[in-house]
């Protein structure tokens, strides 16, 4: 079987795979990153969302063997160095961004790559950005409300 | 008093630091040592009789550790319907039973009838392949009012018939009903569907079997909302292991929404082959897997009249209804089209008349039962969609024509017409908060500026009325269920003074480990961090009935509550023997013990640790140690209620409709956590939107699911909805639980389908189109069908 060596949250990490192996059962399966998330089949749902080379990427859609000598972030790697959420997760928690937690790892990633290209959505830009993650548990509302105040916007809070 | 932290803060969920940084643990996420994986074989026909199934190709595949197939369980029992209803006619319901796996006939598509073991994944999905399986293809019965007509094809041929029952509700208000109506100066007549849905919570399901053999005892790690509940429907009536030898836990779950209540086969399944390989045994659901065998939601066929004075006084409601309940009975089944559904059927009004005929009916389709709402969506969508229609056929604006006939706030406790004691409520309050919120009253400006841009706008409105807090063991013992519906917790408080609280509730989303040590730390005075939630596992947990109809906070909290007053009660004797006093002597706030009329006090850290270091206790009146339980069984289901508005815009080119805003005033009694309350609302809303606009399990006439993936059923996406207005400050508190709470849960899910179409046919109709009814969901294609066909 294949060895592939990926460096995935700054570490150099290996695994021996089979050619068919997906990149998300890698990272689950051979390196124990259950972080990242299976929650379809079709690559519609998005909870298996992590970056690869600095792209947002489906890892069901992509080999791992394809990944190889890639740089991975995963949902692992995403905390402040003193293990704090970062701004991103921070504004989750602080916004209800998340119930049961299945898609989330998937939805901060996605957050985060939307972020680095635009640093200041619209709401509706922030909709359109997250066509790719299901949550079936928010209404996305907290969601919305979560990525605006990541990206240092005001919240139109729902009222309480 | 309110602790920092306590009752009624907007709390953030400490769960969340694990979920946010990769640290949940879900069932797929554990991978005992020496793990095998298990993968099934499903039919891929709706109906056939098994001929023969061959697997000694497949059992020589490479990495194959076992194969099984329904000859394996012929001798254990089957998974039961946890409600008996019984027939118009006295005739206990149809009960055929349902196996770990298909034996003699497959009977819906995905219907398991083999199952592999290998050493890996890739290795028994391979090994699925090779199972030579000849299953002679039947004509199969899909649609309810065939399998009703004729017995041609039947789902089980042992019963004779495909109507699993034939109810009626309340049968004694049968006559009285049918004369109002034939009698009343005005009748309305509306037939609709209410839609089958996939629940798709977003892990897919999941069980690993252990199995000890020094021991005997078994280990089921399992994506549930109840694991005492799977616990007992194993034990009890499955495999007959008993319950002391059997753990069920569920750890982090990924949303359930009523479909992992259930015990599915597939538990059974990897249970038995854990035993027989003394290997760990595990399964996960793909997608594709899910939406063939999770139990569906709602699809209901109904014709409902409502009956009133030409003034908009409603007289009576009667409904007729045709349920699936699929291929077998999944365990609540049978009470989700009846008493979940038929009790509410007077909704939040005087009417003095009501009945309700369900015919169950089993079809070659994926069983269904409960899904987010559970009846009570069926109930209110019918309610609320004829009474629009009776308010437009008699020219009555539909928030005044249901105005007139709301239970007023002084007939509490109110009798309704369709057997329920509702405890409180003020539905005029919320309709005054609604009107205000939604600026109901700049609709008609808003109106005109769409039509500007060419778009009909429409508003809708609603108000229901919900049955929650499912217990009460007595109600529903009387209504058929076959179990009790309490809840019970244990508080231990540990000698270093933290506390944990076991709980009988599960949490997949709701924030119970956040919510419920709100509570305690209110009554106890302390530190809401100090507090431990202990759910999911059966060896730690006194024992539960599970998270599902908008029920922990009102029966398992209230255990909760009960459990922490036995621990006041305890420690008041214990801080009054420290402080040598007698306990009628002793107060207890803000964490502190103190003797009344004196300065002597202690803190409820100080007599923690006394607790469990009784050097000089009277051991015949004060036992050492600081640990309660309570089994809660409350008096009476609790009753949120709640009115709703929507506007959409309608592009009468496409027929797409857009969702402009919507608002929902809801009365959940106390809150405890409001950002959490919201989330739930907001969350039921897309789901109930999802149902209006978007989704539908649609079997064609073979009984092939046409959208059985993500990529064919169309789950709501975060630029399917607008901002989603919740407020849930009126409150009138419910009577019989002591924290006042009523649930919240599924509000979201009842009160927004009507709210929907109600808008859309609005809309219609202000654009000159004679429409009365679209069915759900109301799909461009139908919405332009309905103006243009």
């Amino acid at each position: 079987m294949p060895t592939v060596t990926m460096n995935i949250n700054g570490r150099q990490m290996s695994a021996n795979v089979e050619n068919r192996t997906l990149l998300v059962a890698a990272l689950r399966e051979d390196l124990n990153l259950t972080g990242t998330h299976v929650g379809c089949d079709t690559s519609q749902c998005g909870a298996c969302l992590v970056h690869v080379n600095g792209k947002a990427v489906k890892s069901c859609t992509m080999l791992a063997v394809e990944a190889d000598g890639a740089d991975v972030e995963t949902i692992e790697g995403q905390a402040n160095a003193d293990g704090s959420l970062n701004v991103i997760q921070q504004a989750f928690q602080d916004h209800h961004g998340l119930q049961c937690g299945f898609c989330t790892p998937g939805m901060v990633m996605s957050a985060a790559a939307l972020l680095k290209e635009n640093p200041k959505p619209t709401e509706a830009e922030i909709r359109n950005h997250l066509e790719g993650n299901i949550c079936r548990c928010t209404g996305y509302q907290g969601i919305v409300n979560a990525i605006m105040a990541a990206s240092g916007q005001s919240v139109a809070m729902a009222a309480e | 008093m309110a602790a920092d932290g306590g009752m009624g803060f907007a709390t953030k969920r400490r769960e969340d630091v694990r979920f946010l940084t990769g640290r949940g643990k879900y069932t797929d996420d554990y991978s005992p040592a020496n793990t095998t994986y298990c993968a099934f074989a499903r039919s891929t026909v709706a109906n056939g009789t098994i001929k023969s199934i061959d697997v000694s190709v497949a059992e020589e595949m490479p990495g194959v550790v076992a194969v099984f197939t329904g000859e394996d369980f012929v001798e254990v029992g089957g998974n039961p319907a946890g409600w008996a209803i019984v027939s118009r006619d006295g005739d206990p319901m149809k009960e055929p039973k349902r196996p770990v796996l298909a034996h003699g006939k497959v009977r819906h598509v995905g219907d398991a009838y083999a199952a592999v073991i290998a050493e890996s994944l890739a290795e028994a999905m391979d090994a699925v392949e090779a199972i030579e399986a000849d299953i002679e293809e039947l004509d199969a019965v899909v649609n309810m009012a065939d399998a009703l007509a004729n017995n041609d094809v039947l789902v089980h041929d042992e019963i004779g018939t495909n109507q699993c029952f034939d109810w009626g509700w309340i049968e004694d208000n049968r006559a009285a009903t049918d004369e109002a109506i034939k009698n009343a100066p005005h009748v309305t007549t509306l037939e609709l569907v209410n839609n089958r849905l996939v629940p798709n919570a977003m892990e897919p399901r999941c069980s690993i079997g252990e199995y000890d053999p020094g021991t005997g005892d078994y280990k089921l790690t399992t994506t549930s909302q109840n694991p005492h509940l799977t616990r007992l429907l194993i034990s009890a009536f499955v495999m007959g292991i008993p319950e002391n030898k059997l753990t069920v836990h569920a750890p982090d779950v990924g949303g359930g929404f009523g479909s992992k209540i259930y015990h599915y086969g597939e538990e059974a399944l990897v249970l038995a082959a854990a035993k027989k390989l003394g290997r760990p045994v595990k399964w996960t659901s793909t997608r594709t897997e899910a939406f063939l065998s999770d139990a569906h939601g709602r699809d209901h066929v109904t014709k409902i009249e409502l009956a009133c004075e030409k003034d908009g006084t409603f007289i009576a409601f009667r409904t007729e209804t045709m349920a699936n309940v699929g291929a077998y009975l999944s365990n609540f089944s049978t009470a989700t089209p009846t008493f979940l559904h038929g009790t509410l059927m007077a909704g939040n009004y005087t009417v003095p008349n009501v009945y309700v005929n369900v015919k169950a009916v089993f079809t070659n389709t994926a069983p269904v039962d409960a899904y987010r709402g559970a009846g009570r969506p069926e109930a209110t969508f019918s309610l609320e969609r004829v009474i629009d229609k009776a308010a437009r056929e008699l020219g009555i604006n539909p928030v005044e024509i249901r105005r007139k006939n709301f239970v007023k706030p002084d007939q509490y406790p109110f009798a309704s017409a369709a057997g329920l004691e509702y405890d409180s409520g003020n539905y005029d309050a919320l309709m005054d908060g609604l009107e205000k919120h939604a600026d109901l009253a700049g609709f008609e400006a808003r109106a005109a500026e769409s039509a500007k841009n060419g778009k009909l706008r429409g508003l809708g409105v609603n108000s229901y009325i919900e049955a929650c807090g499912i217990a009460p063991s007595n109600l529903v013992g009387v209504l058929g269920s076959r179990v009790g519906l309490y809840d019970a917790a244990t508080v231990r408080v540990n000698a270093t003074g933290n506390i944990s609280v076991m709980v009988g509730a599960h949490s997949h989303g709701q924030g119970h480990e956040t919510a419920f040590p709100q509570v305690v730390a209110d009554m106890l005075g302390v530190d809401p961090m100090s507090v431990e939630i202990v759910h999911g596992d059966t060896s730690k947990i006194p024992f539960g009935m599970g998270t599902y109809g908008s029920r922990s906070l009102a029966v398992c909290g209230s255990a909760v509550y009960r459990a922490t007053e036995k621990i006041i009660k305890k420690a008041t004797l214990i801080a009054a023997h420290m402080m040598e006093d007698s306990a009628e002597n002793v107060d207890f706030a803000d964490g502190e013990f103190s003797v009344k009329g004196t300065n002597k006090k202690v803190g409820f850290g100080e007599v923690a640790l006394k607790a469990y270091i009784p050097h000089d206790f009277p051991i015949e009146d004060i036992e050492p140690g600081l640990e309660e339980t309570a089994f809660y069984d409350p008096a009476n289901f609790t009753y949120p209620s709640g009115a709703y508005a929507c506007e959409v815009e309608v592009d009468p080119d496409t027929g797409k409709v857009d969702i402009c805003s919507m608002v929902a005033m809801d009365d959940f009694g106390n809150v405890v956590n409001p950002m959490i309350v919201t989330g739930q609302v907001q969350g039921g809303l897309a789901q109930g939107i999802g149902q209006a606009l978007l989704e539908h399990g649609v079997y064609d006439e073979n009984g092939q699911l046409l959208s059985g993936s993500l990529m064919d059923y169309a789950m709501p996406r975060a630029d399917d909805f607008p901002n989603l207005v919740v407020d849930h400050s009126y409150a009138t508190e419910c009577t019989h639980n002591p924290i006042g709470v009523k649930g919240c849960g599924e509000a979201g899910a009842i009160g927004s389908p009507p709210t929907v179409v109600n808008a859309v046919v609005d809309a219609l109709q202000r654009g000159g189109h004679d429409v009365e009814h679209i069915d759900m969901p109301v799909s461009p294609a139908r919405v332009w069908e309905a103006m243009n066909g």
